[in-house]
C-alpha cells in the first residue's frame, strides 16, 4: 500500500537560514522576488516563506489537507489529492473562477494576476521528487532538521513524542492534526499558533462536509419539489375548471328562469 | 416613420458615456489582465463581478420563476399580465450575469470545461449547470412572445404543449441555484463575520431572492407603465408587494432566530462599520419596506409601492454585498474596494440590460397577456408595424 508522505515543522529547531526558501525557488525554477527572504510573502512566484515572529521563525506553504477544500470546490476538478499526499493543480482544466482561493482555510493558493492566461500557484509537495522516492527539496535543504520529511503516520507519532517528552518546550498542540480535518503538513511550536500567523479558528471537521450537508439535500428537494409542483398544478387547474363549470351552470339556470 | 433614435436626451447621453467607458474597461481587462484592471488580490479573490453581477443579477431575476409558479403552476391566472415582463427581466438578468462572469473568470474561454469536466462535490459546478439549463429554459419561456410577434402559430403550438413541464423544470432549477449561491459561502465559516455566516445561508438566499424578485416586478412595471403610458395593474402589484414582504419577514425571523439561538446577538452591540452595515441592511431591506408594505393604504398607492420596491431591492443588494465583501473583509487584514474598471463594467452591464429591456418591450407584446384563444387565419398576414429602435 502507498504510504502518504508529509512534512513536520519544528519551530523550536528553525534558525531562519532560508535554505528551504531558496531550495523551493530552485526546484520550481521561480525568479527572485525579494532580496531579503524574511520580508517575502507567498505569491505566484513564491511557494514557501520563512516568517519571523520575534525570536521564532515559522514556515508557510500549502498544508496539503487530508480533505482539501480546494479539491472539493473546484467546479471542473482541476485540483486532486494524490495517493502520496500532495494536492495538485491542473492548469489545463482550470477556468479561473478562484473558488479554491476563496475556500482555502489556510489562505494558500496564489494567482497570476498579471498573466493574461493566469494559473493558480502553490506548493505541490515536490510531487515529482516524491514519485522518485526523494524527499521534498525544502526538507533536504534544511540544515537543522526543523523541516522533516517522512511517512505521515511516522511524522504524527514523532510530533506526539516530542510534545510528550518535552512538555515544557512545546505548546501542547500539533497544528495540522485536526485543523479542518487534518493535513499532511504538521507544525509543532513553543508558542500558541496564532502568534505565528497560523489560522487558529479552524473547525476540526473537514470543511467540504459543510457543503456536502447542503448538497446532499438536493435530490430530496428536486423529488419533493417535482411532486409538489405537479400536485399543485393539477389541483389548481381542476379548481379553476370546477369554478368555471359552476359559473356557466349558474348563468345557464338564470337564463332558463327568464 | 419619423425616428427619434438620434434625438438626444439626458439619460441617453449618460448611457452612451457609461457604455463607452465600459468598453474601454473591457479593453483594459482583456489586454492587461485581472491584476491591472481590478482591485482583486490573493487575499480578496472575489469582488463585485461575483458579488454584484452574479449574486445580485441572478437574485433579482427571481421574479421569472416565482411568477411562472404563481400563474402557471398555482394557476392564479389574474397575474398573467405580469409574467412575461418578469420572464424577460430574468432572461436579461441571467445573460448579463453570465457576461459579468466572462470578465471575472481568469480563463473565460475555458468556461465550457464545466460541461465535460465534472466535480459533483462542487457547489459551483451545480450552480454552473443550473444557470446553463435555466437560461435555456428562460429562452424557451420567452420565445413564445417572439413567435407571437411574428405570428408563427405552428411553433407557438409546439412550445405551448411543453410549456408546463418546462416551467416546472425552471422552478426546480431556480430553487436549486438561487439557494446554492448561498451554499457557495458555507465552506468558509472562519473567514466570514458571524453576523452573516450561517448554515441557513442557502435558505436566506432563496427567500431573499424571492422577495427581491417580486420587488423587481413592481419596479419594472412602474417604470414601463410610465415609459409606455400603459395602465398599471396596481391591485396585482400591491399583492406582489405583500408577498415580497411575507418572504422578507420570514427571512428576517430566520436570521434573528439563528443569531439568538447561537448566542451571536452580542455582535450587534460591537460598534464598528461592519455592524452598522448589518443594521443598514436590515433598515433598508426589512424595516422600511416592512413599514410601508404592511399597510394596505401605502401598498395601494403606486408611488409608495414603487419606493417600497426600491428599498427591498436596495436591502437585497446590500445583503449580497455584505455577504460577499463586508463579511469577508471584517475577518481579514486585507481590504477591497472595486476599481473604476470593475465599477464601469458593472454599470455598462446594467445599462445594456435596461436598454435591452426597453427595446424588447417596445417591439414585442411583453405587457400583454398570452393569447388563450386560437389565432384567426386572417391575422396571419405579415405584420406591418415597423420595429421601434427608441422610445
Amino acid at each position: 500500500m502507498i504510504k502518504q508522505k508529509g512534512m513536520l515543522y519544528d519551530i523550536t529547531l528553525c534558525v531562519g537560514c532560508g535554505n528551504c526558501y531558496n531550495a523551493c525557488k530552485e526546484q520550481n525554477k521561480l525568479p527572485e522576488t525579494n532580496k531579503d527572504f524574511l520580508k517575502d510573502h507567498l505569491s505566484d512566484k513564491t511557494y514557501t516563506v520563512v516568517e519571523q515572529y520575534g525570536e521564532h521563525y515559522s514556515r508557510k506553504n500549502c498544508m496539503h489537507c487530508q480533505d482539501p477544500a480546494c479539491v472539493s470546490v473546484c467546479p471542473v476538478g482541476a485540483f486532486t489529492k494524490t495517493a502520496l499526499g500532495p494536492v495538485l493543480y491542473n492548469a489545463d482544466k482550470c477556468i479561473g473562477c478562484r473558488y479554491c482561493m476563496q475556500a482555502c482555510p489556510h489562505k494558500v493558493p496564489r494567482y497570476e494576476w498579471s498573466n493574461l492566461n493566469p494559473r493558480v500557484r502553490k506548493c505541490i509537495l515536490c510531487h515529482d521528487r516524491l514519485k522518485q522516492g526523494l524527499p521534498t527539496a525544502c526538507s533536504e535543504a534544511c540544515p537543522t532538521g526543523a523541516t522533516m520529511f517522512g511517512d505521515l503516520d511516522d511524522l504524527r507519532e514523532e510530533a506526539k513524542k516530542r510534545l510528550r517528552e518535552n512538555p515544557n518546550t512545546y505548546y501542547q498542540r500539533i497544528y495540522g492534526m485536526e485543523e479542518a480535518g487534518g493535513s499532511n503538513v504538521l507544525v509543532v511550536s513553543p508558542v500558541p499558533f496564532e502568534q505565528l500567523g497560523f489560522v487558529s479558528n479552524l473547525p476540526k471537521q473537514p470543511l467540504p462536509k459543510l457543503t456536502a450537508q447542503a448538497m446532499e439535500k438536493i435530490p430530496g428537494v428536486v423529488g419533493v419539489g417535482a411532486v409538489f409542483l405537479t400536485g399543485m398544478y393539477w389541483l389548481t387547474k381542476r379548481k379553476n375548471e370546477v369554478a368555471r363549470e359552476e359559473n356557466s351552470k349558474r348563468t345557464g339556470s338564470v337564463n332558463n328562469e327568464k | 416613420m419619423k425616428s427619434n433614435f438620434l434625438k438626444f436626451t439626458f439619460w441617453k447621453v449618460v448611457g452612451v458615456i457609461i457604455i463607452v467607458a465600459g468598453l474601454f474597461s473591457m479593453y483594459i481587462r482583456f489586454t492587461k489582465g485581472l491584476g491591472a484592471s481590478t482591485n482583486l488580490s490573493d487575499a480578496f479573490p472575489w469582488g463585485i463581478w461575483i458579488g454584484f453581477d452574479m449574486l445580485c443579477g441572478v437574485g433579482l431575476a427571481a421574479g421569472g420563476f416565482t411568477l411562472c409558479a404563481v400563474t402557471h403552476i398555482f394557476n392564479i391566472e389574474k397575474f398573467k399580465p405580469l409574467t412575461r415582463s418578469a420572464i424577460l427581466t430574468a432572461f436579461l438578468g441571467y445573460i448579463l450575469a453570465i457576461c459579468g462572469l466572462m470578465f471575472d473568470l481568469g480563463r473565460p474561454w475555458a468556461i465550457w470545461h464545466a460541461i465535460i469536466m465534472w466535480n459533483t462535490h462542487s457547489v459551483m459546478f451545480e450552480v454552473a449547470w443550473c444557470v446553463m439549463l435555466y437560461s435555456t429554459v428562460l429562452f424557451l419561456e420567452f420565445f413564445p412572445v417572439v413567435l407571437e410577434r411574428f405570428k408563427l402559430v405552428k411553433l407557438q403550438k409546439i412550445l405551448k404543449s411543453v410549456a408546463i413541464p418546462i416551467m416546472m423544470l425552471g422552478i426546480l432549477l431556480s430553487t436549486l441555484h438561487q439557494s446554492s449561491l448561498g451554499s457557495l459561502y458555507l465552506i468558509m465559516p472562519e473567514k466570514m463575520h458571524p453576523l452573516w455566516y450561517s448554515p441557513f445561508l442557502p435558505i436566506n438566499f432563496y427567500l431573499s431572492a424571492i422577495s427581491a424578485g417580486f420587488a423587481m416586478v413592481i419596479f419594472e412595471s412602474y417604470l414601463s407603465a410610465r415609459a409606455f403610458n400603459h395602465g398599471l395593474k396596481l391591485n396585482l402589484l400591491s399583492t406582489c408587494g405583500l408577498i415580497s414582504l411575507i418572504f422578507i419577514l420570514v427571512n428576517f425571523a430566520l436570521k434573528i432566530a439563528y443569531l439568538t439561538v447561537t448566542g451571536k446577538l452580542q455582535y450587534l452591540m460591537i460598534p464598528s462599520s461592519t455592524t452598522y452595515l448589518f443594521y443598514l441592511e436590515i433598515l433598508l431591506g426589512t424595516i422600511v419596506p416592512g413599514f410601508f408594505l404592511s399597510s394596505k393604504k401605502f401598498r395601494d398607492n403606486k408611488k409608495y409601492l414603487y419606493f417600497s420596491s426600491l428599498f427591498v431591492i436596495a436591502g437585497f443588494l446590500l445583503n449580497r454585498m455584505n455577504v460577499s465583501v463586508t463579511s469577508l473583509a471584517a475577518m481579514s487584514t486585507a481590504s477591497y474596494f472595486p476599481s473604476v474598471y470593475e465599477i464601469s463594467v458593472t454599470l455598462m452591464l446594467c445599462t445594456v440590460g435596461m436598454w435591452a429591456f426597453k427595446l424588447i418591450t417596445a417591439n414585442f407584446p411583453v405587457f400583454e397577456e398570452e393569447r388563450e384563444e386560437e389565432i384567426p387565419e386572417s391575422a396571419l398576414e405579415p405584420n406591418s408595424k415597423p420595429l421601434t429602435i427608441s422610445e
